[in-house]
């Protein structure tokens, strides 16, 4: 998986969506802004999320960035690894710094790995 | 994700080009793009709490009072007792407004009979030295705002002393005892003490003092060496576990010590013995002040400000969620009681402590009070500053 062929949104979170399910994690440049990840809260397994609502929340030493859904449906996964680990955030947030698994019956408009790296260089 | 706009373009240090090939990340910090880390701030916490760090503060404010009655025109003009002060010795003092409150916290060294060096913050730096200028007004001193001629790095740690005592290029002999060494000189140098010397043929002013809450010096000297001064001792230093910090690790490490951050727990609304820096405020070693009146009144600053009526306390929780600057203070089970000024999950300690102003009836160390952490209430404890205290050595 590259990161060219994931999705994003434009709160910096990563989508890779295929057959129905969302795995979703926050950007690298995502990462770097926020610092060192000390606590990620995430939603339950079978929460039911709406896509632009608060699901989750990272902090790092200096501040706190809230997860956005980027789409509507049902939580099937959390990364339990990673509210252990809360720095797998930083050392890999494209893999094993993904945050939650979304079950999601329409995949809404989001952007591109182009269109999304020129948001973060304007 | 959110609130990750980027840094607008600001003044730069003369380390920015080494900063960025360091892989830092920049933040604007008053009108400055200064680094707030280079890899990790955790990392970088740790390094100064256990080996070194080395911080660029090209940005703080430095101020010179120079002139026969400079002594008298800044005790006049600060809180606290400079006329007192011995050559070589640094004093933290405070500017206040006419009605007591926190205009800036400064640290000021005697460098000479008649010559003051006043270091003000970052986004201070143009009152303060206008206010001294305004002050000193009557009085045989001259204020000079020398910021642009003046560059600062501090070099933090429990291995700082011997990491600067094996600079090259630095030489404190002519300041000294006949026989005696540059690196005795530096051990020798006391806490809140300063010693002038040369490093690579510019003056430079060698100073024990920080806001780490460790042992360490912060280095005065020309902009125009600083980058040497900086590669140097990041060379001879890597041994020891020096790194670059930046000022996230700088901020965490204050916390952690208890020391206050202006536009934080200092502001015009807050008169010093609020903060718990009573001591700063000189009533009896002097004459007259500007805010001294005010300070004898005892009446709050600005009695309208969430300030009034409150004092500054230490919070701890357990768990991982950290309360943050903003955040309400709550009775336990009640209605609010104040307010965090600053807050975060603490790198040394593992579990979040704050600052935070609360009713002066719930300062007591031990009173159980509670935090709202969006949303949701997360015990606290009032406890005794500083959180963290380096080991005795």
């Amino acid at each position: 998986m590259s990161d060219k062929d994931l999705r994003y949104t434009a709160e910096h979170e990563w989508v890779d969506a295929r057959d129905g399910v969302a795995t979703i994690g926050i950007t690298a440049y995502a990462a770097e802004r926020l610092g060192d990840v000390v606590y990620v809260d995430l939603p339950e397994v079978g929460a039911a999320v709406q896509a632009g609502t608060v699901i989750g929340e990272i902090e790092s030493t200096k501040s706190v960035g809230e997860l956005y859904a980027p789409v509507t449906g049902t939580v099937t996964e959390v990364n339990a690894a990673v509210v252990d680990a809360p720095e797998t955030v930083n050392a890999d947030p494209l893999g094993e710094g993904w945050l939650v698994r979304v079950d999601y019956a329409e995949l809404p408009e989001l952007l591109g790995a182009d269109e999304y790296e020129a948001l973060t260089r304007a | 994700m959110t609130d990750l706009s980027p840094d607008p373009a600001s003044r730069r240090s003369p380390l920015h080009d080494v900063h960025a090939a360091a892989g830092a990340t920049f933040t604007d910090f008053a009108g400055w793009q200064m680094p707030v880390r280079y890899s990790s701030d955790l990392a970088e916490h740790a390094a100064v709490r256990t080996a070194a760090g080395l911080f660029d503060l090209s940005h703080m404010g430095e101020i010179l009072v120079v002139g026969p009655q400079s002594a008298a025109a800044l005790d006049f003009a600060l809180s606290g007792p400079m006329s007192r002060l011995a050559e070589r010795q640094a004093k933290y003092t405070l500017m206040l407004d006419e009605n007591g409150g926190i205009i800036d916290d400064l640290v000021v060294y005697r460098t000479g009979e008649d010559r003051y060096l006043v270091v003000a913050n970052a986004s201070n730096r143009e009152v303060v030295a206008a206010r001294l200028r305004e002050r000193a007004d009557g009085f045989d001193a001259l204020v000079e705002d020398e910021s642009g001629d003046i560059g600062l790095l501090a070099l933090q740690g429990p291995r700082a002393l011997e990491i600067l005592q094996n600079l090259d290029g630095l030489d404190l002999r002519a300041d000294i005892e006949p026989g005696t060494s540059t690196a005795d000189a530096v051990a020798a140098l006391r806490y809140y003490r300063a010693i002038p010397g040369e490093y690579e043929g510019r003056r430079i002013l060698v100073a024990r003092t920080g806001y780490t809450g460790e042992d360490g010096f912060e280095l005065y000297t020309s902009p125009e060496i600083l980058r040497t001064l900086w590669e140097s001792l990041l060379e001879i230093g890597a041994g020891a576990g020096l790194v670059p910090a930046g000022l996230a690790a700088r901020d965490t490490l204050r916390l952690e010590a208890g020391m206050p951050l202006y536009g934080h727990e200092l502001g015009l609304s807050v008169l010093p013995a609020q903060a718990g820096i009573g001591r700063a405020v000189s009533l009896d070693g002097k004459g007259d002040f500007v805010g001294r009146a005010a300070i004898e009144r005892g009446e709050p600053a600005d009695p309208r400000s969430d300030f009034a009526g409150r004092v500054l306390v230490g919070l701890a929780s357990e768990g991982k969620r950290a309360g943050r600057a903003g955040y309400a203070v709550h009775e336990d089970g009640g209605g609010r009681v104040g307010f965090i000024t600053s807050g975060a999950l603490s790198p040394t300690l593992g579990h979040p402590v704050a600052l935070a102003y609360v009713d002066a009836d719930r300062g007591e160390p031990g009173t159980t009070l509670s935090v709202d952490v969006r949303g949701t209430r997360i015990p606290a404890t009032v406890t005794p500053l500083p959180f963290y205290t380096r080991a005795a050595h």
